[in-house]
């Protein structure tokens, strides 16, 4: 059985178990080409393990993991790197690589793909593109500095930089808002908004706090302007982006649905997520 | 029963695949020879003041301590030999591996263990490395060539401490002393020497690295990591010191 062409993500009653601990247990979803998706659920409610088995990072123990159509549940290693070759994660504990510059953390996904493609490094470009991806993220200047030189707030920027710079059709984010000052989290909400209104990549956000799901549901970036602004919605508003939420309780995902469900929901648990 | 004995055999199974893999790996591309320069810095060049030290005082003290039991029986001369056996054979090896397990299997395994802990090593495979390559494979190359040559010099080091105390102690001239210390060593004796060095730096770098890369539980797990691949190694030095010489006592 596989899954239609235009899904990116699909879950088939995903279980898996450290231990005794049940980390996810029969989770099964499906994400759309364009779609937004937003993860709340307790600490320990299996969020990370969900997104580390979408990378193949963690093998689930029974159910089936579909990207981009193509059963991926018992794929090797070798066969994986292809895989992930179009996606991007940020890391919830950051993951930059401590004993490289920002640069190099930021060329690394580039220069691997360029390695496994057999071509030879074009660094101009590479250089380029990376500049690029820093701007993105405002962080132009600490092209040299080491990650143990930058804030909180700025490494998880070089995260966002990394896992974007190879334009990939599906990104991860894992809490990128956890441990942040609101400001500084709604600077780091504003730029997954950017990346997703600019380049329509597939998203699944991960995270604790009300207000990034709220924002990334009823904002915009505006091209135009370089503004965000707040989406002005109407039975047939063109640009609608079909922004939906998970709830996840103990491993299970208890709660599927958009914003207006989620308020409406009676169980107390996903209440909790709801303002 | 087979409960208790599950843990422990399953952490072996994947001590073993994972050995496995580094050791295949030292023979497939991609080779990251910037870390196997690296890590053989941070091994045999940081490693070098403290294992000729521990070499010297080695040789030092085997001489004190041989010099009265000699002088027994008036074979002060054989000194030189006595010397060099020991050394060769056993005492070079297993101090200089004590020393770098002490030294490097920790180092190795906190330093993995953060990577793990912060995710860097996820972030590896997630974009596209196999961290096995990357982190592993040139740790190992890196102990198997510095850990021999840290292991000659020691033993020549500690031969110059044996010589030092025959000199002033009992007046033993050079070349008596260098003469049979030389001419003890059989074939046997040099490969067994060079042998141990080189089982021992794969026991300290897939010990390191192994429990590096299980770390879990953040920074706590990690000074746990450290301190059990400190414990294994050393344990497996001698586990394996003594098969080898058995193996090569039968050699003879
Ligand atoms: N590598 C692992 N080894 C053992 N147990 C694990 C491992 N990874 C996760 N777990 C366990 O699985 C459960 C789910 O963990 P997970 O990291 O997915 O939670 P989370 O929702 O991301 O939590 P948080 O919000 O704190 O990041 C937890 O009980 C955790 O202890
Ligand atoms: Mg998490």
């Amino acid at each position: 059985m596989s899954a239609p062409a235009s899904s990116v993500l699909r879950f088939e009653n995903v279980s898996v178990s450290f231990g005794g601990v049940k980390a996810l247990e029969g989770v099964s979803f499906e994400m759309d080409a364009g779609a937004v998706r937003i993860v709340y659920g307790a600490a320990g409610s299996g969020k990370t393990t969900l997104l580390k088995v979408a990378l193949g990072l963690v093998c689930p123990d029974s159910g089936n993991v579909f990207v981009f159509g193509e059963n991926v549940t018992h794929l090797s290693e070798n066969d994986w790197f292809k895989i992930r070759a179009k996606m991007g994660i940020l890391f919830q504990e950051g993951g930059l690589f401590d004993s490289m510059t920002i640069a190099e953390n930021v060329a690394y996904p580039l220069l691997n793909q360029q390695v496994s493609a057999g071509r030879a490094s074009e660094n101009g470009q590479v250089g380029e593109r990376v500049r690029e991806a820093l701007r993105f993220v405002e962080l132009e200047s600490t092209l040299e500095k080491f990650p143990s030189e930058l804030s909180g707030g700025m490494r998880r920027r070089v995260g966002i930089a990394r896992a974007i710079v190879t334009e990939p059709p599906l990104l991860l984010y894992d809490s990128p808002t956890a441990g942040l000052d609101p400001i500084t989290a709604n600077t780091i909400i504003n730029l997954i908004l950017k990346e997703r209104d600019l380049r329509h990549a597939t998203s699944m956000m991960v995270t604790h706090r009300f207000q990034d799901g709220h924002l990334l549901a009823n904002f915009r970036y505006n091209p135009d302007s370089g503004q965000i602004e707040r989406v002005v919605r109407n039975s047939n508003g063109g640009s609608q982006v079909t922004t939906k939420f998970f709830v996840m309780h103990e491993g299970r995902l208890v709660f599927e649905g958009t914003q207006q469900e989620l308020k409406a929901s009676r169980d107390a648990y996903v209440q909790k997520f709801a303002k | 029963m087979l409960d208790i004995l599950k843990a422990p055999v399953e952490t072996f199974q994947d001590f073993v695949v994972l050995s496995g893999r580094a050791i295949g790996n030292a023979f497939r591309s991609p080779h990251y020879f910037d870390d196997i320069v690296l890590q053989s810095d941070a091994i045999g060049v940081g490693s070098l003041l403290i294992v000729l030290f521990i070499g010297l005082f080695s040789g030092l003290v085997m001489g004190l301590q041989l010099s009265r039991t000699l002088a027994t029986y008036g074979a002060t001369a054989e000194m030189g030999q006595l010397v060099s056996v020991v050394l060769v054979r056993e005492l070079g090896p297993v101090l200089v591996a004590l020393l770098v397990a002490g030294r490097n299997a920790s180092g190795i395994a906190s330093e993995l263990g953060s990577m793990k802990v912060t995710e860097q090593i996820d972030a590896m495979r997630a974009l596209g490395t196999d961290p096995t390559q990357k982190l592993v494979t040139p740790r190992l190359i890196a102990m198997a060539v510095t850990l021999p040559l840290l292991t000659i010099l020691a033993d020549f080091i500690g031969l110059i401490g044996g010589y030092l105390i025959g000199r002033y102690r009992f007046g033993l001239p050079f070349s008596q002393y260098w003469t049979s210390a030389w001419q003890i060593l059989q074939y046997n004796d040099v490969v067994q020497g060079l042998v141990k060095p080189f089982a021992f730096a794969v026991i300290i770098s897939l010990v390191g690295c192994f429990y590096g890369i299980r770390t879990s539980g953040g920074t706590e797990g990690v000074g746990r990591s450290t301190t059990k691949a400190v414990v294994v190694s050393s344990i497996w030095i001698f586990v394996v010191d003594f098969f080898l010489g058995e193996i090569f006592v039968n050699l003879t």
